[in-house]
């Protein structure tokens, strides 16, 4: 055994989460439905869903506040709800609300915080606290108000927090929402900086791109259902057609009025769905295909088309497992 | 699906017996106590300066009309009321701490939220808030308790040996207290618990006049409110009387106050455990 290993491992270390048939309902809707999942030690593990999915619920489950109506789970290797108190003492929580003390300051926040925790993750604390501050870029603010803190700084703060007993796995709920693009990057920055110092993170989000930049690997949650799960790599490769052409009459959308419909290009769909899988959105085709080529070819013929050629990715994936229509 | 799930009645599974850990209890307590450092000159005020003006103006003002009258165990009025309101200066600090305080920390400030991601259960929360609310009503009263004496109002310095005792009685209200908070809907529903719970006991439970001075019937009902058994221990210490019957008034206030934490820790782990 080296130094750096160590930190205890409890139980069966393989997995930091295992789900057997979970299940949850609220009254009569069935918000976890006899979900199995397996999340690995170390890197990132991203539960990627719609609004509504069950995300924030399984993460309640796995802190012992939501008790599961039906199955087992195991967080760290200890058996929860039976065993959370433990387990709320190994992990970081960041939630999707920020609940950050209004009556403190930022330092009191975490100092506070520390306190609710048995043992200090590191002594001296101070130091320790001062350096949690000094990563999230908060050490000029450690004196302030929560109130005088934007929402990005509070964000950066609950991280901060959550890191104050050092967790073997930290979760963040939906970390990046409600924030400017340039916060989002800092915050993937520090995220990425501690899944390479070798934590092990587990996320959810509704965003393609922090799951494709982030995760190493991903479930797709629908229904409280894992849909899919693999890296995103895997995911974009075996679900999903390599790449999307996606087609438009030129001019469609600037209408004058409803009645001046576009004519369809003739012949077009019947020539291509031999060769694409075809999905119509308001006025633009999406052409998933193997054979992008044989797509193309017949685009000359149709001069009052313009088209995007890319590779399939995430968005194609999701959109593909969980369907179009609207979610509230 | 295994046959291991088979769903359960998840409402028995809130009702289990509380598990304490006191460290955590006390990180709630101290939580509180640090907020109330920083603020503690206004709330001073509001729970000192109320029953200061009730001690003046009824305990001299009304005690000359009064004084030398039967049934006032044979002590002045002054030393009646201020004894009696010792104890419900304690029921009221309390009281408020436990319903308005707690209800602003429980919901709009979500203090609680950020505290159940620790290894603190919601049982700790509710003893380090019933720990800290009786603290608060312990303080208020030591510190009328403290002028009381300086104006001469009580036998003397022996009267701070009922300190322990307002804890007791802090303890006894602020079970009930959180018990409400924890099924309030918003903070209109704490005026019916002060107007139809605390206010009548104030009035009734012997802190203005002996509750023998009362119809039998109500003496009755009036025994068995907690403010009645406060005031029946508080009033002999600070005067320097003979107690009668403490353990049961003791017993009382305790059965109170596990009776209120067991109550108010199944309701507050509805809220927080689904
Ligand atoms: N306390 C609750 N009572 C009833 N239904 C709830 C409760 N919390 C969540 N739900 C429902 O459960 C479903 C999943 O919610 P949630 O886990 O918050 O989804 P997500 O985090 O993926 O957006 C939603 O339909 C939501 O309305
Ligand atoms: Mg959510």
């Amino acid at each position: 055994m080296t130094i750096s290993d160590s930190r205890p491992e409890r139980g069966s270390a393989a997995s930091v989460v295992r789900a057997r048939n979970l299940l949850k309902r609220f009254g009569t809707k069935t918000v976890i439905d006899d979900l199995d999942l397996d999340m690995p030690r170390g890197g990132c593990y991203g539960l990627l869903g719609p609004n509504g999915a069950g995300k924030t619920t399984l993460l309640r489950m796995l802190l012992g506040h939501v008790l599961p109506d039906a199955g087992t789970l195991e967080v760290l290797g200890e058996p929860v709800p039976a065993a959370a108190r433990s387990v709320r003492a190994r992990i970081g929580i960041v939630p999707q609300d920020d609940n950050l003390d209004p009556d403190f300051t930022v330092m009191e926040n975490l100092r506070i915080y520390a306190g609710y925790f048995p043992q200090p993750a590191r002594r001296p604390l101070t130091p320790w606290l001062e350096s949690l501050l000094e990563f999230v870029s908060l050490h000029e603010r450690a004196t302030d108000r929560i109130q005088s803190l934007s929402g990005g700084m509070r964000r950066r703060l609950v991280i901060a927090r959550a890191l104050v007993n050092d967790p073997e796995l930290l979760i963040l709920d939906e970390p990046t929402t409600g924030l400017d693009p340039q916060v989002r990057h800092l915050i993937w920055a520090k995220l990425r900086e501690l899944i390479k110092k070798g934590s092990t993170i587990l996320l959810t989000t509704h965003y393609m791109e922090e799951a494709e930049r982030l995760c190493d690997r991903l479930a797709i949650v629908d229904q409280g259902r894992i849909l899919a799960e693999d890296t995103p790599k895997t995911l974009i490769a075996q679900r999903v057609e390599p790449s999307v052409i996606e087609l438009r009459i030129r001019g469609a959308g600037h209408r004058a009025s409803a009645d001046d419909v576009p004519a369809e290009p003739t012949g077009l769909p019947e020539a291509i769905s031999r060769h694409a899988r075809i999905e119509r959105i308001d006025e633009t085709w999406h052409c998933h295909t193997h054979h992008p080529q044989r797509v193309l070819e017949h685009l000359p013929r149709y001069p009052e088309i313009e088209y995007l050629h890319r590779p399939a990715n995430l968005e194609d994936v999701f959109l593909n497992l969980t369907g179009r229509e609207l979610r509230d | 699906m295994n046959p291991t799930s088979i769903p359960r009645r998840s409402i028995p599974r809130r009702w289990h017996i509380p598990r304490l850990h006191p460290a955590a209890a006390f990180a709630v307590w101290r939580r509180n106590a640090l907020v109330w450092r920083r603020l503690f000159v206004s709330s001073l005020v509001f729970h000192f300066g109320e029953p200061l003006l009730y001690l003046i103006g009824i305990g001299y003002g009304l005690g000359r009309f009064i004084d030398g009258m039967e049934g006032m165990d044979g002590i002045s009025y002054l030393s009646f009321f201020a004894s009696g309101l010792v104890a419900s200066s304690t029921m009221m600090s309390t009281s408020y701490e436990a319903t308005y305080s707690a209800y602003t920390r429980m919901v709009p400030q979500k203090t609680y939220d950020g505290i159940i991601a620790t290894p603190v259960e919601v049982d700790d929360i509710v003893a380090g808030e019933m720990l800290w609310c009786a603290t608060k009503g312990c303080m208020a009263g030591a510190s009328l308790l403290i002028v009381a004496t300086l104006i001469g109002a009580f036998a003397g310095f022996e009267a701070l040996l009922c300190i322990p005792i307002l804890l007791l009685i802090g303890l006894a209200f602020s079970g009930l207290a959180l018990a409400i908070t924890a099924t309030a809907p918003s903070y209109d529903y704490f005026s019916y618990y002060m107007t139809l719970f605390i206010t009548p006991m104030f009035i009734l439970c012997g802190v203005f006049y002996p509750i023998s001075s009362m119809p039998a019937f109500v003496q009755g009902l009036i025994q068995v409110l907690p403010l009645t058994h406060a005031v029946a221990l508080v009033r002999p210490i600070v005067t320097g009387a003979a107690l009668e019957n403490p353990i049961l008034h003791i017993a009382i206030l305790i059965a109170f106050a596990f009776v209120g934490f067991y109550v108010a820790a199944i309701l507050i782990r509805r809220r927080f455990i689904l």
